[in-house]
């Protein structure tokens, strides 16, 4: 069982206080009218679906109510941050692949 | 192929054992095949076997990272029914049920296809309305189904608990009857020997790392054993199709996620079928072996670790004892998980994909055990001719942008 | 009956408290601290069971949670059987009731084994792949009767007497294992003043301290670990717990621990006591310190029973004083084996001969034994077990192990005890429950834990610290490190000291070669529990089955209640040999919760029947009840369905109840409807995106009808919205939609426009609503209110606030079921003395309470739609007729609108609500049947839609319907039948959906 830091209260909690929503920072299209039937269902359809990092959105459904986004391992289910709406992630697939490369390269 | 046979094992026992062949052999690839099969499940295992034998196509490959048979086949709960809501999904898995019948005779191998019947509860109003409306739409479309009121679930079912005093009381159940189980390892298993026996190569430990193009279009797969080429590369690799879209250079409209499932220590018979609540949410059956077989939720986040979260857990045998309290003291064996790819309206993609001569079989989610053998030739054909086979087009990855979904959510029938 | 195999003296069994048992309908005695296993032994029992695929006569073999045969059905009485229970796990109480699960008519004298015997033969592994294939219908009964010979013991037929509870702990440091490196790990973290939970799931903490003969400080072990249980009990941040079994090791450091409360005390728990507890435990750091199961060798008849593990021998003798025996053969591999010979001798018994598998042996307990002229048969190994329901001989012989060779043709010895070590494999079962796979430390020839993401940190055994010394050091620095990871000052200690013993290197030997070939051999069983042999493996790797994952299934090895503990190493090392590849290469399958198997009781905890999940009730609940009211439920709520009078039945009672609205007047509990209470300067906006229609022109003291859609465009959720004021709405939902719309809501308002100022809050349980409806409401409501309810004053779709009942109320003249009504809303604390108040007033005015049923009847005369009942989450506005709440020229494109518009939702020929009136006024069409333009077409047929809402209205003399059809709009007029299961046919007409006054003038006088 998951264990959930919420940035919104500052603690850390057990999965059964939160519910997850999938995929984050998919943005709903400015302007829907001018979207193709295509461009549409890409939006309320299509995912990323990773292997490795993820970023997704969370509700502390049993707590504050709040929703937001946490990275984690689709794999390994390390969490790796949880920050609030709005903000960017500091971890993500690049970052990880960037830390890797220059460890490789340190001990080269 | 040495053809299996009870006097075989008579003849056998003679020379104790020591003769039997290998069901399969363990190839090297060869550096193009007619069509490549990515994924040695029961669905890739399944479409190599039909290619064969059907549709005559036999310079096959079926390319498998781990072991044949070794993802959700090996992993759930081996329920077999067809009776689904809608036309398009209640004929495609019509078409599955009527190839597991007579499946073990055909491969030469008892996959235990088990017709115990399949009971589907109803603990509301509404359950009942989604029932009648199901089992209406089943008998309309010539599948199997009726709807039993309380007293004749209490008759039917022993040990579930039909009293008044439970939280959400029972008050009726479908049942399909054609419905029931299969030994799941058994199907990968004789699929993989009826497909070698025709000629598929069954190439194990061989990993798809890439999609080779050429002016757009797949003409073969890399492994970590090298170039495989193929005319025409089916992909059927379940949980893990997001991953080898991503390869491929699109996405999909799927989410990987683990879904849970138990089983009990052996006991003698008690569960003579297979009974499944939505409302309460548990599903369960009785292997032959005696272990009660337990179905979980499936865990909200996405995960491709083969494991949920116990809560999930938790929640499925307050359910299982919720219906049947005389099961409270039995034990749990051993519990674990699968990676179901879920799909919007909770069916299948059978499907070209944005590159041409590659196409996409996923998305079965919690269902896809039962349809294996409709899955595979639905998809064998439409691989064998390069257009999609009529009970496949429906299914089709476009439907996420025109709308025309399949929606089995909406549905009363239950997802697994 | 005496117990012949119990020594005088010895042991740590309380010798003045015997206590009664009974097994397979014999009785027995034994001691206060004995396990069944011991007790049985004790008394001279042989055999506990038959084998599951044979028949074979089966015997204890183990002393702790790896045993394999002694699965024993307990129980007295029907409510109290517990299949399954491992007799070495089971304390013994006094009138405690087992029997084997298989054997007829006796495990003793078991028909079955003579077909085993015969028919074992045709039986390898897999061999149902192979046949019953013919005829296809004959499986069904074929099956029956391999069910009835499959599984162990059975399940209760009557209801569980007992409770069971869960419970959450969070500390610094979980302990697993309270033997020498546990001890020592909860010691140390214990005394750095860390929260230290240490679990074990013996009935006493120690582990082998309790059983070794090695001394602590000059004094046996036991003394140590008493002195060290002490203080720790003296530590108030520590909780030791016993009988307590780490089953499962889940993610971010949570595992869950099933202890036993009672079952060591009797077979259901003693009043107010809880049976079984799981504990739910969050820990910042996990000490594993599970230890080694000792592993058998794989030897020709190794399963009669009198072949047991050295170990296991060496804990009956020491810690329960008996004597599984009296003539003993050792075969072994390595020196650590040696101490059941010592604890033999010093028994008082005899020592046949040891064998052992290596060429020179040398360490210091082997040259003890030889020094006490036990005759030691070097290079050797026991090949066959002789004997038939006891063994009664062991066949040695000289062995080649590099080539897998016998090479004499070696002795038969009298004994009727063989004893066998394997060496010693970890439990890495927790370790590895996370898909961490254990890594083959060659020169331990063991599995060890390997890395995991996870804060735990293994000690001892557990990761190939075998020496007692070095175990309890390694625990020590374990349980030191950990506490020191979460901020605990490492303590000092000291530990005791530990002669130091000469060990020699063991030889890796796993099945012991035999004289035939394995196929032809004697069985060499390696499963007990699944008689899976060696033959059988080679077998399957023959087929073709080369993964380790492959051989596991089609064998059956490690499949049973014991998960492998003593098979799968062995197992494997076969498959390996015979596939010509390393252990290694050849890897492990997957550890999988739960260590030992847990009650479903247990992991259910508390929440069954009453407390499965909540109830939820009105304020006005205890009124329905007593007005006899039959409910039902929804989502989470008990509502009320009808309320019969004098025996009628559900029709009779709805008709009155609908009467009763269309001409006087009826009163609904409305109390379950969703409440949102929406402020915010942008409300209004908000409710603009949300809704399909327009919200900007609703007036304060007005209230709308609103739809909602989900980005596809597809119906999710309806309701009325009341503007309470110009930056404050409350909105109502479905009952069951309730939490998802407030979900819904959020999440659009903290994701999407966040820069929208506007605030949703749960109401539904602080209001409480009823419902007056009829054209006697408002005279009702008159007399109760001192809102002015002029029609011109409070008009359709208006509220008003003011009192009712004496206390503060808001009033909402809307209506769900076109005759005029008010909605009264006040405080829930209240509600109940506003009922009973307009109860009274309403007695002259007809008022009748009326379920859900009659609101469900009557809304559908008006063609009105529940969402999730004419819906079903494939259906848009349009498809609904709904067109006019749709808002197509809002400003934003609210929520719904662009998918609405996809290809498909636009096409012809969708399906759409409509109107059924059955040609036959008499017929009520089943809700959910399937309609079709033409009945006689075969199967498959065409269905064009169902029957979503249908019912016998009494106001309007005759059956109606409401139903999607394809492209129904058009078809207004034609006819639709429903074939039903029966065979018959009913026919109907596609109407409006709009059957009672279809101009809506009842709702607005």
């Amino acid at each position: 069982m998951l264990n959930i830091f919420c940035p919104h209260c500052g603690e850390t909690r057990s999965e059964e206080e939160f519910h997850a929503h999938g995929q984050a920072h998919i943005v709903r299209p400015e302007n829907p009218a001018e979207c193709s039937d295509e461009e549409w269902g890409d939006y309320i359809f299509f995912r990323d679906n990773p292997r490795g990092i993820h970023h997704e959105l969370w509700v502390h459904s049993g707590g504050c109510r709040k929703f937001f986004n946490a990275t984690r391992h689709t794999v390994t289910y390390e969490i790796y941050e949880t920050y609030k709406i709005g903000e960017k992630p500091s971890v993500t697939e690049a970052s990880v692949a960037a830390a890797k490369a220059s460890a490789q390269g340190v001990t080269a | 192929m040495q053809r299996y046979s009870g006097f075989g094992l008579f003849k056998h026992a003679f020379s104790h054992h020591e003769n039997w062949q290998r069901m399969w052999r363990n190839p090297t690839p060869k550096p193009v095949y007619d069509v490549i099969i990515v994924g040695g499940g029961g669905h890739g295992l399944a479409t190599a076997y039909y290619l064969a034998k059907v549709f005559g196509v036999k310079n096959v490959a079926v390319v498998e990272k781990g072991w044949l048979g070794g993802g959700n086949t090996a992993r759930n709960t081996t329920i077999v029914r067809s009776n689904y809501l809608w036309d398009e999904s209640a004929q495609l898995y019509e078409h599955a049920m009527k190839l597991w019948e007579g499946l073990s005779q055909d491969l030469n191998y008892n996959v235990m296809f088990s017709q115990r019947g399949v009971y589907n509860l109803c603990h509301t109003l509404q359950d009942m309305r989604d029932s009648e409306r199901r089992v209406s739409a089943n008998r309309l479309n010539g599948v199997d189904g009726e709807l039993l009121d309380a007293r004749q679930v209490a008759e039917e079912i022993p040990y579930l608990d039909c009293s008044k005093n439970t939280r959400y009381p029972i008050m009726g159940s479908t049942v399909q009857r054609r419905g029931g189980v299969a030994r799941h390892d058994a199907v990968a298993w004789g699929y993989a020997r009826a497909a070698d026996a025709l000629g598929v190569d069954l190439l194990q430990q061989t990993e798809v790392t890439g999609f080779r193009k050429e002016n757009g279009v797949v003409i073969g797969v890399e492994t970590n054993r090298g170039f495989i080429g193929g005319k025409r590369v089916g992909v059927v690799t379940a949980g893990n199709s997001g991953h080898m879209a991503k390869l491929a250079g699109f996405r999909l409209p799927l989410e990987s996620h683990p879904l849970q499932a138990l089983v009990s220590e052996p006991i003698k018979p008690v569960i003579d079928s297979v009974i499944m609540s939505n409302a309460v949410h548990g599903y369960i059956s009785q292997s032959d072996k005696g272990d009660l077989v337990i179905g979980a939720g499936i865990d909200g986040w996405n995960g491709y670790g083969q494991r949920g979260s116990y809560p999930t857990i938790e929640h499925t045998l307050q359910a299982i004892v919720e219906m049947f309290p005389v099961l409270s003291r039995v034990r749990m064996n051993r519990q674990w998980g699968g990676i179901v790819d879920t799909s919007p309206d909770a069916c299948p993609i059978i499907s070209k994909t944005p590159v041409p001569n590659l196409f996409f079989n996923c998305g079965w989610g919690t269902g896809g055990f039962k349809a294996t053998p409709g899955s595979g030739h639905v998809f064998a054909a439409s691989l064998a001719k390069g257009e999609m086979h009529p009970l496949a087009k429906p299914f089709a990855m476009d439907r996420f942008h025109t709308g025309a979904l399949i929606d089995e959510h909406g549905a009363a029938a239950v997802a697994h | 009956m005496s117990q012949v195999n119990r020594l005088t003296n010895g042991g740590r069994i309380d010798r003045s408290q015997p206590l009664n048992f009974s097994f397979n309908g014999q009785s027995y005695q034994g001691f206060a601290g004995d396990s069944l296993a011991a007790a049985l032994l004790a008394n001279g029992v042989d055999i506990v069971g038959r084998s599951f695929k044979y028949s074979r006569p089966r015997g204890i073999v183990a002393a702790g949670s790896e045993e394999p045969n002694a699965i024993l059905q307990i129980g007295s009485t029907e409510e109290a059987q517990i299949p399954n229970v491992r007799a070495t796990q089971q304390a013994l109480y006094s009138g405690l009731v087992a029997t084997s699960t298989n054997g007829w008519p006796s495990v003793n004298t078991d028909m079955m084994g003579i077909l085993g015997k015969v028919g074992g033969k045709m039986m390898p592994p897999g061999f149902y792949y192979k046949t019953f294939m013919y005829p296809q219908n004959l499986w069904l009964t074929y099956e029956k009767y391999i069910r009835k010979a499959a599984g162990l013991g059975r399940a209760p037929t009557e209801v569980d007497p007992d409770s069971y509870d869960y419970l959450n702990q969070h500390c610094d440091v979980l302990v697993v294992g309270a033997g020498p490196a546990g001890l020592a790990a909860a010691l140390a973290a214990g005394r750095s003043g860390a929260r230290v939970i240490l679990a074990d799931e013996q009935e006493e903490f120690g582990g082998s301290l309790l059983d070794t003969r090695e001394l602590l400080d000059g004094k046996p072990a036991a003394e140590w670990a008493a002195e060290a249980l002490a203080e720790l009990q003296g530590m108030p941040e520590v909780t030791l717990l016993l009988r307590a079994t780490v089953n499962g090791y889940h993610d971010h450091n949570f595992l869950t621990i099933h202890q036993r409360m009672t079952d060591h005390i009797g077979e259901v728990a003693p009043m107010g006591m809880v049976r079984q507890r799981m504990h739910r435990v969050r820990a910042k750091r996990v000490v594993l310190a599970t230890g080694a199961h000792e592993r058998p060798l794989v030897y020709a008849n190794n399963d009669v029973p009198g072949n047991m593990l050295a170990g296991a021998v060496s804990t009956y003798v020491r810690r329960y004083a008996v004597l599984p025996g009296r003539k003993l053969v050792l075969s072994t591999n390595n020196d650590y084996a040696y101490r059941v010979v010592l604890d033999w001798l010093d028994a008082g018994q005899q020592v046949v001969a040891v064998a052992d598998a290596r060429t020179n042996p040398r360490g210091t307990w082997v040259e003890q034994a030889r020094a006490r002229g036990v005759r030691i048969l070097t290079g050797s190994a026991v090949v066959e077990a002789r004997g038939s329901k006891r063994v009664d001989a062991a066949r040695i012989c000289a062995i080649d192990v590099a080539k897998h060779k016998v090479t004499s043709s070696g002795e038969v010895l009298d004994c009727d005890l063989i004893v066998s070590s394997g060496g010693y494999s970890p439990v890495v079962h927790l370790a590895s429950h996370l898909g961490g796979r254990p890594t083959w430390q060659a020169d331990l020839l063991a599995f060890v834990p390997g890395e995991g993401l996870q804060k735990r940190v293994c000690a001892g055994a557990v990761k190939g610290v075998f020496a007692l010394g070095d175990t309890l050091a390694d625990g020590f620095e374990a349980g030191v490190m950990a506490a020191a990871e979460v901020g605990f000052d490492a303590a000092v200690g000291t530990l005791p000291s530990v002669e130091q013993l000469n060990e020699e290197a063991t030889v890796a030997l796993f099945q012991v070669p035999h004289d035939k070939s394995t196929a032809r051999a004697p069985k060499q069983f390696v499963d007990f529990q699944n008689d899976v042999t060696a033959a059988g493996i080679e077998l399957a790797t023959r087929e073709g089955f080369e993964s380790v994952e492959h051989v596991k299934r089609y064998t059956a090895l490690g499949f049973g209640t014991d998960q492998g503990k003593l098979g799968n190493i062995n197992g494997l090392a076969i498959a390996a040999r015979s596939l010509g590849i390393s252990i290694e290469q050849m890897g492990t399958t997957m550890f999988r919760p739960n260590y030992t198997p847990v009650t479903f009781g247990a992991v259910a905890g508390r929440h069954c029947g009453a407390l499965f999940e909540p109830k939820r009730y009105t304020a006005m609940h205890a009124w329905h009840v007593a007005n006899g009211a039959e409910f039902e439920d929804v989502g989470q709520w008990k509502r009320p369905w009808y309320f019969p009078k004098n025996g009628e039945d559900l029709h009779a009672a709805v008709a009155r109840e609908c009467l009763a609205v269309r001409n006087a007047v009826g009163i609904l509990d409305a109390s379950t409807l969703g409440k949102i209470d929406i402020q915010g300067p942008d409300a209004r906006e908000f409710l603009n995106r949300v809704y399909t229609n327009a919200w900007t022109k609703l007036d304060v003291g007005k209230a709308r009808y609103g739809l909602m859609c989900k980005e596809d465009g597809m119906v999710f959720d309806d309701g009325v919205t009341a503007c309470l004021a110009d930056n404050h709405f409350l909105m109502t939902t479905t009952t069951g939609g309730a939490a998802r719309v407030l979900d819904w809501l959020e999440l659009y308002h903290q994701t999407e426009w966040p820069d929208l100022k506007v605030y949703f809050t749960s109401v539904t349980d602080h209001w409480a609503t009823m419902t007056l409806s009829g054209p006697n409401s408002r005279k009702l409501l008159a007399e109760v209110t001192d809102i002015d309810l002029d029609k011109d004053a409070f008009p359709f779709m208006a509220w008003k606030e003011g009192e009712v009942g004496g206390v503060p109320a808001r009033v909402f003249r809307i209506s769900f079921t076109g005759e005029l009504s008010y909605e009264v809303n006040v405080q829930a604390d209240y509600a109940m003395g506003v009922w009973q108040k307009i109860i009274e007033a309403g007695k002259k005015h007809g008022l009748t309470p009326y379920g859900t049923e009659t609101m469900h009847v009557l809304r559908a005369e008006k063609g009105f739609i529940i969402v999730g009942q004419d819906t079903d989450g494939s259906v848009t506005p349009d498809d609904l007729n709904m067109s006019w709440c749709v808002g197509r020229n809002k400003p934003f494109s609210w929520i719904g609108l662009r998918g609405m518009n996809r290809q498909d939702c636009v096409r012809e020929q969708r399906k759409q609500l409509v109107g059924l009136k059955p040609v036959n006024p008499q017929q009520i069409l089943p809700e959910g049947a399937q309609l079709v333009f033409d009945p006689k077409q075969a199967i498959p047929m065409t269905m064009v839609g169902h029957v979503t809402s249908s019912y016998m209205s009494a106001a309007l003399g005759y059956s109606f319907a409401m139903a999607m059809v394809k492209g129904g709009l058009q078809r207004i007029g034609e006819r639709v039948f429903a074939p039903l299961v029966d065979g018959s046919v009913i026919e109907a007409e596609i109407v409006s959906s709009v059957f009672y006054d279809p101009k809506g003038e009842r709702q607005n006088v």
